[in-house]
């Protein structure tokens, strides 16, 4: 299964990209710049588009194989942009035995989007995560700082809801 | 080389000090099992099935990639060693779609082979992720199928090391893992160029050639058809290899034999159009030289290079010779002068070619390669595909006579059948511009300077009191080196042989797959070529112009090299891959 990638179109502007061209330009030619360079991308853009991975791959000479091979391979680098509202659906242990794995399908459904990936209009994007230590509430999600708890399936529309602006 | 005192299984042995266990071991009687190892291009230590036991080192050790040392002591088959490699074969075959009873490989399958020899007996001992994947039907020469795969990286290796391609590597990671293209878009969408490498380098059924043999099977039961096949100058000298003869077997005459009985109506030597190639090639580099044209020209024949220059180097696309390759001009003969003289309507011809190469499969398929207003070449076939055909016929391969090649168009010459090596176009191509320039006989028939197996060869030439400088590559990473150098002005050179795999089409990607325990030790190039310029020694014409029925063609057809007949069947055009 493939890391889920954006469908969002890339919406880096000149500063960004002078940003990652200084940086790569510093870093080239040293052993081992690939990874230090591709965080600094994360960091300058939030995500790693095709087109981030093109110039990180221009810049150092790198095949776009091995630069994709190593974004899949760790889990902190994202093919997706985060939405600006962030659902991450607790699956852990109790949430899970708990009905978290629907309530995490319902999302999925409404919002069209699946593990790791954003809506088209950037405003949500879902991901399900490991225990967040509140076991007490199960099952949990939380929508950037704010967290639910004791849900049922039903509850997914009225939280969509609050965020509708 | 400096040797160490080490022993193994108890025999005391002294060898190179920059061996390593697999390399001492085999070289005095002890084969240790490898699967991810590839001579040059892949020691990663990954699989652990060559593990051994060294005394005094807490575990076993991966035997392909452990440096020898003084004094030190190996066991390959104790009891723990069987027992660690039987772990890891049941290991891989927990995720593995075990269906070796239809798959390609069966028979040739390392996997397979070791199982059997490592006395695997439950082959669902481990239950592991079985999630199956869909099968890459993209690309028009060959298939992959991850559900076969044991992630040896093998394929990843020879992509990028020996081809300069890179475009398949390891994606994800843990079970999850798989070999795949960037950002998971098919092989057809990738710039790909089909030379096969990939597929000769895989242990197992995961990456095979597309099998075009049952459409060669219609065409053949079919009585409305002409069947004509055409036969590459290097398949002579490696289809022995599938039926259990020496690496560097030369089995023309059997070849011819087998198509015969396959039924197909004529039997022709691409050696032919190799000699045709080199009448329109020579001739277009001394019009180049002569009116100012583009240099350094660069030869055409090799499918997967053009696809690699194209795709790379599409300002150098004005350096590659407009000659069509050999494949090609012997399919535009046939559907032309052929068609005419025999009255047969070129639409009534099946063209079928057996090629050492899986990007023949694609060139098939290029525009401009219809030269009677149909292809050209209807199918394409391997090495290994014909070889298939044979068996399924129930042909008995090495029990066959020797038998000779239809003709006409079965004539050809010592520098026709050198093409299918490193340097062989270039060679022949001298042998025939030289003449010409200084319209004197040539004695000296043997370049030898850019014979053999180095990646890069150059050799400058004084012929008629110019000096031309010539470079030949074969691999693609090699090809990549010399443009480089082409284009920065490093080097200057007026003539360019490039074909796409290393060794030339004698190592091509079609051809019969040859085990990492063979491949490590056997230098498939070498061994290879050694028979094709054994041929070209013993044939009573060398030179291309020299071929009676060449003579003929230009004589009854075609006028002269060059000539606006030729052009429109024997040359084509390119296109910029790059930029759309
Ligand atoms: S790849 Fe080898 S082991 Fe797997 S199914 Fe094919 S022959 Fe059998
Ligand atoms: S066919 Fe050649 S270029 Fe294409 S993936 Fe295989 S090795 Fe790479
Ligand atoms: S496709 Fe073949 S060569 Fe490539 S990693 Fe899989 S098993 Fe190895
Ligand atoms: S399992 Fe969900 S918060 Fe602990
Ligand atoms: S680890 Fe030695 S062959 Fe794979």
């Amino acid at each position: 299964m493939a890391k889920a990638s954006s469908t969002l179109p890339f919406g880096g502007t000149p500063e960004q990209e002078a940003q990652l061209k200084q940086y790569i330009e510093e870093h080239k030619g040293q052993g081992g710049a690939l990874m230090p360079v591709l965080q600094k991308a994360q960091e300058i853009y939030g995500y790693l588009p095709i087109e981030v991975q093109q110039m990180v791959s221009d810049g150092l000479g790198v095949s776009m194989s091995e630069i994709y091979g190593v974004v899949t391979f760790y889990s902190q680098f994202s093919l997706a942009p985060k939405g600006k509202y962030k659902i991450s659906v607790c699956l852990g242990t109790a949430c899970y035995v708990k009905g978290s794995g629907d309530v995490f399908n319902r999302l999925s459904e409404r919002l069209g989007i699946t593990n790791g990936e954003c809506t088209p209009d950037g405003r949500f994007s879902l991901e399900a995560c490991r225990c967040i230590g509140a076991c007490g509430l199960a099952p949990v999600l939380t929508v950037n700082d704010d967290v639910y708890g004791r849900l049922v399936v039903d509850d997914v529309d009225d939280i969509l809801a609050k965020y509708a602006e | 080389m400096e040797n160490v005192n080490i022993k193994i299984n108890g025999i005391p042995l002294s060898v190179p000090k920059n061996y390593t266990i697999l390399e001492a071991a085999r070289e005095n009687g002890f084969e240790i099992p490898t699967l991810c190892y590839l001579k040059d291009i892949n020691a990663i230590g990954a699989c652990r099935i060559c593990v051994v036991e060294v005394k005094g080192a807490r575990s076993l050790v991966a035997a392909c990639v452990y440096p020898v040392n003084e004094g030190m002591e190996v066991v390959t088959n104790s009891p723990a060693v069987l027992k660690a490699r039987r772990l890891t074969l049941e290991l891989i075959l927990s995720t593995h779609d075990k269906k070796c009873l239809s798959c390609v490989r069966s028979g040739s399958c390392e996997l397979q082979k070791l199982c059997k020899e490592y006395g695997v007996e439950d082959e669902n001992f481990f239950e592991g992720v079985n999630e199956r994947v869909e099968i890459d039907m993209s690309a028009p020469h060959m298939y992959r199928d991850n559900n076969k795969c044991i992630l040896c990286r093998r394929c990843v290796a020879a992509c990028e090391k020996l081809q300069s391609v890179s475009v398949i590597g390891p994606i994800e990671r843990g079970f999850k893992t798989h070999i795949g293209s960037p950002f998971e878009v098919e092989l057809d969408a990738t710039s790909c160029v089909s030379c096969g490498q990939c597929i000769v380098a895989c242990p197992t059924g995961a990456l095979s050639e597309k099998d075009d043999t049952d459409k060669v099977w219609a065409a053949l039961a079919d009585p409305t058809k002409h069947v004509v096949v055409q036969t590459a100058p290097s398949i002579r000298v490696t289809l022995g290899e599938a039926f259990g003869m020496p690496v560097g077997s030369n089995v023309k005459g059997k070849m011819v034999a087998a198509l015969r009985r396959l039924g197909f109506d004529k039997v022709f030597d691409t050696d032919f159009s190799a000699d045709l190639t080199i009448m329109e090639e020579a001739n277009e580099f001394l019009e180049r030289v002569k009116n100012g044209g583009t240099l350094p020209m660069i030869t055409s024949c090799s499918p997967g290079w053009v696809k690699f220059c194209e795709f790379n180097y599409p300002e150098m696309i004005d350096n590659l010779s407009t000659c069509k390759s050999p494949q090609q001009m012997f399919g535009a003969v046939i559907k032309t002068y052929y068609a005419e003289k025999n009255n047969i309507d070129p639409k009534d011809i099946v063209s079928v070619s057996i090629m050492p190469c899986t990007a023949k499969k694609f060139e098939v398929g290029r525009d401009h390669q219809d030269a009677a207003g149909v292809a050209d070449v209807d199918i394409a076939l391997t090495t290994r595909e014909l070889a298939r055909m044979i068996e399924r016929a129930g042909i008995m391969f090495t029990q066959l006579p020797d038998e000779e090649f239809d003709n006409p168009l079965g004539e050809s010459t010592g520098a026709g059948v050198i093409f299918g090596a490193t340097g062989g176009v270039m060679e022949a191509a001298l042998r025939t511009a030289v003449e010409k320039l200084t319209g004197e006989e040539l004695k000296a028939l043997d370049f030898t300077e850019v014979r053999g197996t180095a990646g890069i060869k150059e050799a400058t030439y004084n012929v008629a009191g110019m000096d031309v400088n010539v470079a030949v590559a074969s691999g693609l990473a090699n090809a990549r080196a010399l443009l480089e150098d082409v284009k920065a002005g490093r080097k200057n050179y007026h003539f360019i042989e490039i074909m796409a795999c290393p060794g030339g089409c004698v190592n091509g990607g079609g051809q019969p797959t040859q085990p990492a325990s063979v491949r490590n030790f056997v230098d498939l190039r070498a061994e290879r070529a050694k028979a094709i310029y054994e041929e070209d020694k013993n044939l009573p014409v060398r030179k291309s112009h020299e071929n009676p029925m060449i003579k003929k063609i230009y004589d009854e057809y075609f006028g002269e090299p060059g000539s606006h007949k030729a052009h429109h069947v024997l040359h084509t055009q390119y296109v910029d891959r790059k930029n759309g």
